[in-house]
């Protein structure tokens, strides 16, 4: 209980900070396609652990979601001036089969965008 | 703390000046949701890393946001530009107030 505090700070921190949603990234702008490409398998076998890489040159931010978990917010990779390029690779939990879909700022102020629907045979988000 | 974080990095020990070099990270974590219910029907709070950054010097390769989406032990996989020899540092931010810090060297040549 003597945790909770810090807990509650963090927690506060955190969520300053989350992904959010697509509709809070975009701000009322129309994103193109062509300039963003998202890999991830046509079929997930297990949902836990879904390897999902993104490749936007010329991105400032990616953001990551997916609409048919909980929350849909995934991750947010924002790209610094050692960047080598606008690239990034991790592993991401689907509660089902959905649509992942990913959202690149350009260093222009432009939004892309680039959408895989994923199979998922078991489902990562417990519950 | 969670129990036994433990981060992992691999990054090349030398690189020629300004090569882009592949970087991949893991940390060993269990990225509780808060999603989830334990045996009682009770939700199990949610304890995440939400924040990983790859600093070189005072400059930044890549700063990245977590939600609970992302899967248990977080790995990443980007690449960086070594601008000259010194010390890749990474950092872990953990939703109960902890910092995991790793750094790596790299030589020029």
């Amino acid at each position: 209980a003597a945790l909770l505090p810090v807990s509650a700070f963090a927690q506060a921190a955190a969520d300053a900070e989350m992904v959010g949603s697509a509709e809070e990234f975009l701000a009322g702008a129309t994103a193109a396609e062509g300039d963003l490409s998202l890999t991830a398998p046509e079929i997930a076998e297990n949902g836990n652990t879904v390897p999902v890489s993104i490749d936007a040159p010329g991105a400032v931010e990616v953001r990551v979601f997916a609409m048919g978990n909980p929350t849909p917010g995934v991750a947010a990779f924002r790209f610094g001036p050692l960047a080598g390029s606008r690239a990034a690779s991790t592993r991401i939990r689907l509660a089902g089969t959905q649509d992942v879909t990913a959202i690149a700022k350009m260093e222009d102020g432009s939004f892309q965008t680039a959408s895989k629907t994923v199979k998922v045979t078991i489902g990562g988000c417990g519950g | 703390m969670a129990d036994g974080v433990k981060p992992r990095v691999k990054v090349p020990s030398s690189a020629s000046e300004g090569e882009v070099i592949t970087i991949k990270t893991l940390i060993s974590h269990p990225m509780e949701s808060g999603q989830r219910k334990d045996g009682d029907g009770n939700p199990i709070p949610r304890s995440i890393i939400w924040r990983f950054t790859c600093d070189f010097g005072d400059q930044n390769v890549i700063d990245v946001v977590l939600a609970p989406a992302i899967s248990t032990n977080p790995y990443f996989e980007f690449e960086a530009t070594v601008p000259a020899a010194g010390e890749f540092k990474f950092t872990w931010y953990d939703d109960d107030g902890s910092v995991y810090e790793e750094s790596k060297k790299i030589a020029i040549g």
